[in-house]
């Protein structure tokens, strides 16, 4: 009984510490899990895969560095899948800091393919508006971006010539933590311009965004480090996201455990409480 | 890692452990960092906001609308950026009681604009396309198969569930009679499947959260510890010809 009043007054540094260890140590010595590919993601791939070289890519990078360790990945691992069909990616940003996670990722990815911005890629930077801008591109990307991110004029760009606006993209994959985010190109690139949209979020996101999956408003969803890790995966390839699911497993095996042995301890202290209440069982309650 | 990077990673390192600290209890480490966070975010957006914001939408054309009207003499204003940008400056009039009024203005301007070019795309997308994508849902669902037709019970199944925990959710929400009888245990059941489905979004949002301490852990150990604490020390070592 010590052991279950120990486990109930447990001080929560200690669950703090344990939780680091978990962490910490998968990080330092890898395991190499296998990550499970759920049909949202295959959805995404089988989009990238099946569409024709040289197709138009949207990719919105809607989120910061606070999200990164999350979202970043997916970005790699798009970007990847993109560059390596030889697709053209028009890079935007909903979010003041997503075209500078845009610059990272392509300083990443970009040396392990042959690529010339403005031919095969272009970082058209942030625009505010959320919605508005995106019903903007509706109508014509060279007015909402008339300068790329560097400042120089869009018009001129050969990865632009034949993208007048949205109708002219094959697929929208938003990266996003948040607003404006997935609901905002589901709300207006889907529902309005009838463009194919995919999304990858965060993982306290991710839940509200399974009903687009279901209606097909979104063709795919990447949610949390799992979504990057089982993209990574369906790519055939290790990287930052695989890496951090052994840490991911393992941390949340630690919690489950955590949970199952605080419920345990609640409900045996919860019984030995009501039996004091009504003291000891020794017959029938005397009637009155 | 130049001079520069390796104050940066040190200085990201530092504040990491700092805020990290509130773990143990609360300390000024924490509190120094946290402030500090909040006046450089304060500082970032504001410098942000001006130079992507106000600088190319308002102040840069109003500026060559000067010029053309002092060197040509000529009016070369875009009526429509002085007016958004009118609208703007009657939001700041919040900050003087008297006047905060004016601010109405503003805001019911930017308002008025998105429900009205929002009201449709959201009906369609949140409402319309939600119902369709229920009712069109078949409980029994056969299915072609190599050895003819065959009843597809994990999808029949899946609709199933899918059509009992709308239903059942929505009628938990409907409160204009009181929930007793068949009205009562549906709103039951709803309550079960709203459960349900906060279990799914707790769950996602531990591992959100455990995904962000992966994140600043393997900063410590890959960004910080490794190149800027360890290999330091075995390059000052080995230059001593102790390694």
């Amino acid at each position: 009984m010590k052991f279950v009043r120990w486990l109930a007054d447990i001080d929560r540094r200690i669950i703090f510490l344990v939780i680091a260890v978990a962490v910490v140590i998968p990080l330092l010595l890898p395991l190499g899990m296998r990550v499970k590919v759920t049909p949202q993601t295959e959805s995404i791939y089988e989009e990238v895969e099946n569409l024709p070289p040289g197709s138009n890519v949207l990719v919105a990078f809607d989120y910061d560095p606070a999200a990164a360790p999350e979202v970043h990945p997916m970005a790699l691992a798009f970007l990847r899948h993109c560059f390596t069909k030889k697709h053209k990616v028009i890079i935007m940003a909903l979010w003041p800091q997503g075209a500078q996670m845009a610059v990272s990722a392509l300083a990443e990815v970009g040396k392990e393919y042959d690529l010339e911005y403005g031919r095969d890629y272009v970082n058209l930077g942030y625009k505010p508006g959320g919605d508005i801008v995106i019903k903007s591109l509706g109508a014509s990307l060279g007015e909402v971006f008339p300068k790329d991110m560097a400042g120089e004029p869009t018009a001129g760009l050969a990865i632009l010539a034949k993208v007048r606006n949205l109708k002219d993209i094959d697929l929208v994959m938003d990266l996003s933590a948040g607003d404006p985010g997935i609901p905002a190109w589901v709300r207006v690139a889907n529902a309005l311009y009838q463009r194919k949209v995919a999304g990858g979020c965060t993982a306290v996101s991710a839940p509200q965004f399974f009903p687009y999956l279901q209606t097909g408003q979104l063709v795919g969803l990447l949610g949390g480090l799992k979504g990057a890790a089982e993209y990574e995966s369906v790519l055939a390839y290790a990287g930052k996201a695989s890496r951090r699911m052994d840490a991911q497993s393992i941390a949340h095996l630690v919690i489950i455990v955590f949970i199952i042995f605080a419920n345990i301890s609640y409900f045996i202290l919860r019984r030995q409480r009501e039996e004091k209440r009504e003291g000891p069982r020794t017959g029938p309650a005397a009637s009155p | 890692m130049d001079g520069l990077t390796l104050l940066g990673t040190w200085i990201a390192a530092l504040l990491t452990l700092c805020i990290l600290s509130f773990l143990y209890k609360d300390n000024p480490f924490y509190k120094f960092a946290e402030y500090l966070f909040v006046g450089v975010s304060a500082g970032f957006w504001i410098a942000y906001n001006y130079h992507n914001l106000l600088l190319p939408n308002l102040i840069d054309p109003l500026k060559g609308a000067f010029v053309v009207l002092l060197l040509e003499g000529r009016l070369d204003f875009r009526w429509l950026t002085i007016i958004a940008g009118l609208l703007g400056v009657t939001m700041l009039f919040r900050f003087f009681p008297k006047a905060a009024w004016v601010s109405r203005y503003g805001i019911a301007f930017s308002v008025g604009l998105g429900a009205g070019l929002m009201f449709i795309v959201y009906l369609q997308a949140n409402c319309i396309y939600q119902i369709w994508g229920t009712v069109k849902l078949s409980p029994v669902v056969i299915t072609e198969g190599p050895g003819g037709q065959h009843f597809d019970w994990p999808t029949s199944v899946s609709n199933t569930l899918l059509i009992v925990g709308v239903v059942s959710a929505l009628v938990y929400f409907y409160f204009s009679k009181e929930h007793k009888g068949v009205l009562g245990s549906t709103a039951r059941l709803g309550i079960w499947f709203l459960m349900v489905s906060f279990g799914a979004a707790f769950g996602y949002t531990v591992m959100a959260r455990i995904s962000l301490l992966i994140g600043r852990m393997e900063f410590l150990i890959d960004g910080w510890l490794r190149p800027a604490v360890i290999a330091p020390i075995q390059g000052a070592l080995a230059s001593l010809g102790l390694l």
